[in-house]
């Protein structure tokens, strides 16, 4: 006979032995599950046409249709040059206004925990708000920026709705959205900093430009670099505020790569082609991890 | 120069906030013609919260509901999956896997997991309920917690937990009474960015529930939308769903500069 006493020591003690177990087990699972189940079934669904009738969905085995859907989508060219120029644009700017700032903010005596404190804000509001808010910023008519350039005399810009200007300003709010974060990564390196080898180079007799670039940079490249890699990729997933502010639009002018993934899935119902659609921007994503670990990797050895 | 430039941030970061705010307690016509003289009303946000028409407050549940189960599930076992790899000598290709699994699935756009997650809520009759949100919310959030966690365990210096073994402590207790109450600014911090994350999280919650489901971002986005776009509800709507991150910058800022900045800087 076991005592209740008996049995829960006997309990405590199976749960110490598989301590390590059970505590990663329900993170594997779920992760499994969620993710893994998903992406196996991705590639099942790129080689399948899909469709829905009477409510039931039927598969059937097309390997080739997808491919041809493809090569027929005349908007993927300007999505991958549009999502190519966004990134490229949004992301330098980032990091350079970020980088300015963080140097500029971490000289200062005072105003650091105020500039920190406010930072966070655009990186906390919902994203769809910061479309929402900069939809009526753009807005032609009566707008934040149309008012700012009526001031100065210049006559009304359509900031959304030309071609040539929706992808800027969608940019443009890119980076209003993420110089904070940037910030606050650099500006945690720039605190970080040894001040010894900042003095010692002072008291030799360095000039501030010799400084910046001789000392202060060198030593801010780990976290320049962690950083860039980091809101390059993420920048990739941009698609809150481009669905509010243009809709990808006018034509296919602003769309980028997760707002076609949308379209594609759930305005044009095409399962299989956006799965297929889908297994490329992985890879991609894969691809691009391998080699900046590579890159850091080779360059850390040098 | 620095002053300057300091002030010139702060601007920017501000000036949109405050031209939305103004814009949200004017009449239409007043929104329309770009005046700064007018009569502010409150009738953007009455009509946001309590006309029959907006789904406003039926959101702000579902989001609340959403966002505190997500982040209580994901808090439980991204701690416990952050100590198990931290404490125990797991094989290499089981940690190294798992958190390369996580980072990548933090970098890959969620979008092109969506269809599958929308053919696979359907087929186990979860399409279009707050259970299936909460679980890819929680998914969603994993590779953050997780890491987020681990560096602050990794914080604790190893005399500690091994002084509590020492003594008479079993993992379990060492974990619960002795490692857990040294990492509560981690929780904190994980807890706060997870709730925001899941709060403002628009692209799965856009496509996997309907009406009577939808959450925050999805019904501001809808005033957007409109063909007849309401442009001071469209502010009121906005200022609203803002509401929650602007409570947490004031009251949980500390610990979420250091989630946020926590081991890009390492």
């Amino acid at each position: 006979m076991t005592t209740p006493a008996a049995r829960r020591r006997g309990i405590v003690e199976a749960l110490n032995r598989s301590f390590r177990h059970w505590g990663l087990l329900p993170a594997v699972v779920l992760f499994a599950l969620l993710t893994g189940y998903p992406i196996v079934n991705l590639l099942r669904m790129a080689v399948s046409t899909i469709e829905f009738r009477d409510g039931r969905e039927s598969w059937t085995f097309t390997p080739g249709r997808n491919w041809e859907l493809l090569l027929a989508d005349s908007a993927l060219s300007p999505v991958v040059r549009n999502t190519l120029v966004f990134v490229l644009v949004a992301v330098t700017l980032e990091m350079l206004i970020g980088l300015a700032l963080a140097l500029a903010i971490g000289a200062m005596e005072r105003g650091k925990s105020l500039a920190r404190a406010l930072m966070i804000l655009p990186i906390l509001v919902p994203p769809v708000a910061i479309g929402s808010m900069f939809k009526l910023m753009f807005n032609h008519d009566f707008g934040f920026f149309n008012q700012i350039l009526g001031w100065i005399g210049i006559a009304p810009v359509s900031w959304l709705g030309s071609p040539s200007l929706a992808l800027l300003s969608v940019i443009l709010v890119d980076v209003w959205h993420w110089v904070p974060f940037i910030f606050l990564i650099l500006f945690a390196a720039v605190e970080g900093l040894p001040r010894e080898v900042l003095e010692a180079a002072q008291v030799d007799g360095a000039t501030r430009s010799q400084q910046l670039w001789r000392v202060t940079l060198p030593l801010l490249v780990p976290a320049i670099v962690v950083a860039l890699v980091f809101r390059a990729v993420l920048a990739f997933k941009t698609f809150d505020e481009v669905f509010l502010l243009t809709g990808g639009g006018p034509g296919t002018s602003s769309e980028l790569l997760s707002l076609h993934l949308y379209k594609v899935f759930f305005e044009q119902n095409q399962l299989g082609y956006g799965a297929l659609l889908s297994v490329f921007t992985i890879a991609g994503v894969l691809a691009l991890l391998v080699i900046a670990r590579w890159v850091t990797r080779r360059w850390a050895t040098r | 120069m620095g002053w300057a430039l300091l002030c010139a941030a702060l601007l920017l970061i501000l000036v949109p906030f405050a031209w939305i705010l103004i814009a949200s307690f004017k009449h239409p016509i007043d929104i329309l013609s770009g005046t700064w003289s007018f009569k502010p009303t409150l009738d953007n946000y009455t009509d946001v919260v309590f006309s029959r028409r907006s789904d406003f407050m039926a959101a702000v549940r579902n989001s609340l509901l959403v966002a505190v189960a997500s982040t209580s599930i994901v808090l439980v076992i991204g701690t416990l999956a952050a100590y198990s790899l931290h404490r125990f000598a797991w094989a290499r290709w089981v940690s190294v896997g798992f958190l390369g699994w996580t980072l990548a699935f933090h970098l890959i756009p969620v979008l092109t997991l969506v269809g599958p997650w929308y053919l696979a809520f359907k087929s186990i009759g979860l399409y279009d309920t707050k259970f299936a949100l909460v679980l890819i919310h929680v998914s969603i959030n994993l590779p953050m917690t997780v890491w987020l966690m681990m560096s602050f365990f990794r914080d604790i210096p190893p005399e500690i937990e091994q002084a509590a073994l020492v003594d008479g402590c079993h993992p379990l207790a060492a974990f619960w009474r002795v490692m857990l109450p040294l990492v509560v600014p981690g929780l904190i911090a994980a807890g706060v960015l997870a709730f925001v994350f899941s709060w403002n999280e628009f692209s799965v919650a856009l496509n996997l529930v309907s009406q009577t489901n939808a959450t925050v971002p999805v019904v501001v986005a809808k005033f957007a939308q409109d063909y007849e776009i309401q442009h001071g509800q469209m502010a009121a709507a906005s200022m609203l769903a803002t509401l929650p991150a602007l409570a947490l910058m004031v009251f949980g800022q500390r610990f979420i500069i250091q989630g946020l900045t926590m081991g890009s800087v390492k």
